[in-house]
């Protein structure tokens, strides 16, 4: 296949992907998975899973991650800049389109009064992902202290409406988990064979 | 200048967001609350129209935020920041740390991060469930509204009902509409 043509073909199937990633993530997983792995055999079902790996691991969206990744192991850096672009732009066009409308559609009653109920269901989605995201945490006294300081820190801070951004909520994670890590590794070091 | 501002804000949210999906919101939510650029109403509107368009909620929000403030270029340039971060560090692990995250420093680091999101995620409902359940009665003081714990309560049962029945989450659009309906029939007739 040609490089020209190789590009084309990449950008139409992120393209692809981005139309139909509803509901972020994990949801578009097994879409990615499909285009990517069973249909067009750009990477192995090993390196896909790498890949997710790598995904949950840096910022970012999933599907903006996957398709850099793709993009560049397929056609180097201007692979992913088209990949990227490409699974980018469906939403950007539809949320660009929606910004106009979206005030005068609210504007109707029936409408306003469904989106009454809507918010109550938002708020009960990210109650139930937070809880699903429970499962990740692994059953240890660090990470259980650092979630429940997080959660405790963060519901007092917006109580008493005190400015702390939640980047430092993340950043001190990060520390603390990077602290311990460094503290137990000289106390082994010292130590001889410790556990 | 609100360009720059949008670039900036939405470039420091694609920085730091982990976890993916609900995994940024807090961060998400204070920054576009404290600009004044939504409410916490439009903010949760806001959300379940995302939710029922394709696209990550990141890009989403940079690119309804981006068009409210900046029009055209104000949209194109908070959803270039805010993919900007991801794009580069993959970029970089993709060609040049293939190993990056083999290290234990590094897994020691995301091993600290990961619960401090899901911490935030928790706390961020928790206060959303304030503001939705005290709803703001006529005199401006807060009321607890009863139809909306009522929702609340149905929406979990049908979560919940989906689930052993049909042995799979059911998919937020669904439930969604589900809401919608509920709203028109709570607030609209009662």
């Amino acid at each position: 296949m040609s490089r020209g043509r190789q590009l084309i073909s990449l950008f139409l199937t992120m393209m692809k992907i981005g139309l139909f990633s509803f509901g972020g993530g994990y949801a578009m997983l097994a879409l990615v998975e499909t285009e990517l792995v069973s249909k067009k055999r750009w990477i192995g079902k090993e390196e896909f899973l790498d890949m997710v790996a790598i995904s949950e691991s840096t910022p970012g969206p999933l599907a903006i991650n996957s398709a850099t990744y793709i993009g560049y192991r397929l056609a180097g850096v201007i692979g992913a800049l088209t990949a990227t672009a490409a699974v980018v732009l469906p939403s950007f066009t539809i949320l660009f389109a929606i910004s106009f409308f979206f005030d005068a559609f609210l504007s109707f009653s029936y409408v306003a009064y469904a989106f009454q109920g809507i918010r109550v269901c938002v708020v009960f989605l990210i109650l139930s992902a937070g809880f699903g995201m429970l499962k990740s945490v692994r059953r240890h006294p660090l990470e259980l202290t650092i979630l429940g300081a997080t959660f405790l820190g963060m519901l007092l801070t917006s109580l008493f409406a005190v400015d702390f951004s939640s980047i430092f909520y993340i950043l001190i994670g990060g520390a603390a988990g990077l602290f311990v890590f460094l503290l137990f590794r000289i106390k082994r070091g010292k130590g001889g064979t410790e556990t | 200048m609100i360009y720059l501002e949008l670039f900036l804000v939405f470039l420091k949210i694609g920085a730091v967001s982990f976890g993916g999906g609900y995994g940024m919101i807090a961060l998400v939510r204070e920054e576009v609350l404290a600009r004044g650029w939504m409410d916490e109403e439009r903010f949760l509107n806001f959300i379940a129209v995302s939710e029922s368009t394709p696209g990550p909620l990141a890009v989403n929000m940079a690119t309804f935020v981006g068009a409210e403030q900046g029009g055209f270029w104000g949209s194109a340039l908070a959803t270039l920041g805010v993919v900007l971060p991801s794009f580069l560090l993959i970029l970089l692990i993709a060609c040049l740390l293939k190993n990056l995250l083999r290290y234990h420093a590094v897994q020691a680091f995301l091993g600290g991060v990961r619960p401090a999101v899901v911490g935030l995620v928790l706390a961020t409902a928790v206060g959303m469930m304030g503001d939705v359940f005290l709803s703001a009665a006529d005199g401006g003081a807060h009321a607890f509204d009863f139809r909306a714990a009522i929702l609340f309560a149905l929406l979990l049962l049908a979560a919940l009902g989906y689930r052993k029945v049909f042995g799979k989450k059911i998919s937020p659009i669904l439930l969604i509409l589900f809401s919608a309906g509920l709203g028109i029939l709570f607030y609209g007739v009662g």
